[in-house]
């Protein structure tokens, strides 16, 4: 029963519920899988892979904020070659969770490269393009605040993927409609909304800032209303699928967040206060329905901007 | 490792803003091993938003108490020192790799190094060191007499030199002033050191005893986001040579060899 209440249809993949952990704040699921069995989770989107191994940036790599805080880890990840086989063939014993691998580069060559191999795996059910990391020099970011940029990319990306393609918008910019818009012509399946917000913070005692890398993306409840506005603009806007995401931390915010326009969530930093909060939301879920008398979860699809 | 909600039992002032909290809880019976450290979720809310890593200073494993010492220097640990007895503390723990204490036979002869608020783990550690027949001696250094704790409680397991920087206490100086034949403390007078404290500390220790074929660790605090190795948050390089490119300070460590991290 609490299944098929709270399944969801992404862009194709079927969800048996519609939540799961974001790229970055779950590693590859290796340390939460001794909290739980990861085949209670909707989905797990992984940590961000690029073609070449990234050893990130130098430490302080977070920073607390005023329910928030702030990282600059730069991309950390053993490169696509590990990834796939020691942390994807590692995921295999999970025989009922969607893998949607997140991944990011420095250059066209490169996206297209790791997405050509990784949409390949045969336990990968989804591409998650990180078109908006905004800690790293070169890439990410760059790629997702200019719609003929990320547009471009899409397509590439697009032409050599075997699995459907998200792609991670970043809130870092005047316009994300237009940014959205450009993507989902581009042939995108689905977005991910929002990556972090950028920010800075700066020690008193030193003068300067606490982060090594000076600014990092600030995550967590503080940056919640940002992410259900955009999401709420963008949902009106296209005609594929969000995964919303920025500061949850309850099956309150799910709600939410589907209300904005969601139709999945991704739970980050949550993670890391209570590594239980995951499945804790998912089992809550379906109270809410109850309270709100609603059957179904995707009822609530926009259930905040349709008349 | 689990989350669990433990009961303060106590939590008063040792030094200058510095606190002991006595918890107590069925997660206590897991923590076996000195050196590991538990994630501390300070206050309910969303401000402050993350845990605190604080080390584990003393264990009573029967009765399921936990000692921690901690300076209530931040918005977290401020919070914490305000907790009165009978509140519950949300604790993820224990956490990480602690110093390895297996090895150890009798008639071994240890040095503990710790510093200002790195010296709460080198308690359980000796406790653990002195039940195998391990003669312990501490070396502990703090800023002035009035940040002194845990000479007492550690004079229990062997003899304690004392170090201040400005000389109001003990000798004038750091740690590394004592670890010499002075005070009998050279590397031949003695078979493993385990160390924690501060960065200079710690990067001093190194230099120190690089060179030399003793077994000796160091226990690496850094600013954590999860605490359980997941987010990357809190790395540091490993040295050339070793298994790893980089550790994982919460959970490859935080102790580690000392020939095997850059600091």
């Amino acid at each position: 029963m609490t299944a098929s209440r709270l399944a969801v249809n992404l862009a194709g993949l079927q969800l048996k519920n519609p939540v799961m952990p974001a790229s970055g704040c779950f590693g590859f699921g290796r340390e939460y899988s001794q909290f739980y069995d990861l085949n209670r989770l909707g989905a797990i989107a992984v940590k961000a892979t690029t073609l070449e191994v990234r050893m990130g940036n130098p430490t302080p790599r977070v920073a607390e904020t005023p329910g928030g805080m702030l990282n600059a880890i730069g991309l950390q990840n053993p490169g696509v070659e590990k990834v796939m086989s020691e942390e994807l063939v590692w995921l295999k014993q999970f025989r009922d969770l969607p893998v949607i691998v997140n991944i990011a580069g420095t250059t066209t060559e490169d996206y297209v490269e790791v997405a050509r191999q990784v949409s390949a795996a045969p336990n990968v059910s989804a591409l998650e393009l990180n078109i908006s990391c905004p800690n790293v020099k070169c890439g990410g970011i760059t790629f997702g605040t200019d719609p003929i940029v990320a547009a471009e990319l899409t397509k590439e990306i697009k032409k050599v993927s075997k699995v459907p393609v998200f792609v991670k918008l970043s809130p870092n910019v005047t316009d994300i409609v237009s940014i959205a818009k450009a993507v989902e012509e581009a042939g995108a399946d689905g977005l991910s909304m929002i990556n972090t917000l950028l920010g800075m913070r700066i020690d008193l005692k030193t003068r300067k800032p606490i982060l090594a890398n000076q600014v990092g993306g600030l995550s967590g409840p503080a940056v919640k209303p940002v992410a259900i506005r955009m999401i709420w603009q963008v949902s009106q806007q296209v005609n594929i699928p969000i995964i919303g995401m920025g500061g949850i931390q309850s099956a309150e915010d799910v709600i939410e967040f589907f209300l904005a326009g969601a139709s999945a969530v991704a739970v980050g930093t949550a993670n890391f206060v209570d590594p239980y909060i995951c499945p804790t939301i998912i089992d809550d879920l379906e109270s809410w329905l109850d309270k709100m008398g609603v059957n179904h979860i995707s009822e609530l699809i926009g259930a905040g901007w349709k008349s | 490792m689990d989350k669990g909600h433990l009961k303060v039992l106590e939590n008063e002032p040792v030094a200058d803003r510095v606190f002991r909290i006595r918890l107590q809880g069925d997660l206590v019976q897991q923590m076996e091993n000195p050196g590991q450290f538990v994630h501390v979720k300070c206050g309910p809310g969303i401000d402050p938003l993350l845990r605190r890593p604080i080390s584990i200073s003393d264990v009573n494993l029967e009765e399921g108490i936990l000692d921690m010492i901690y300076r209530a220097e931040g918005s977290g640990t401020k919070i914490l020192s305000e907790a009165v007895p009978g509140a519950l503390v949300d604790v993820l723990g224990p956490l990480g790799q602690g110093f390895p204490v297996e090895g150890r036979k009798t008639g071994d002869h240890a040095v503990l190094v710790g510093g200002g608020v790195g010296v709460p783990p080198l308690l359980y550690l000796a406790k653990q060191l002195v039940d195998k027949g391990v003669k312990v001696t501490s070396v502990i250094g703090f800023g002035t007499a009035n940040q002194v704790f845990l000479e007492k409680e550690l004079g229990q397991y062997g003899k304690v030199h004392v170090a201040t920087i400005d000389g109001s206490k003990g000798i004038q100086g750091v740690v590394t002033d004592i670890l010499n034949e002075q005070f009998g403390l050279s590397p031949s007078e003695w078979d493993v050191l385990y160390s924690c404290g501060p960065l200079p500390m710690l990067k001093a220790l190194q230099v120190k005893f690089q060179e030399t074929d003793k077994e000796a660790y160091l226990s690496l605090e850094q600013r954590m986001g999860c605490g359980v190795g997941a987010c990357l948050a809190c790395v540091c390089s490993a040295a050339e040579g070793s298994e790893k490119s980089y550790y994982k300070i919460c959970s490859d460590g935080p102790v580690f060899p000392l020939r095997e991290v850059v600091l």
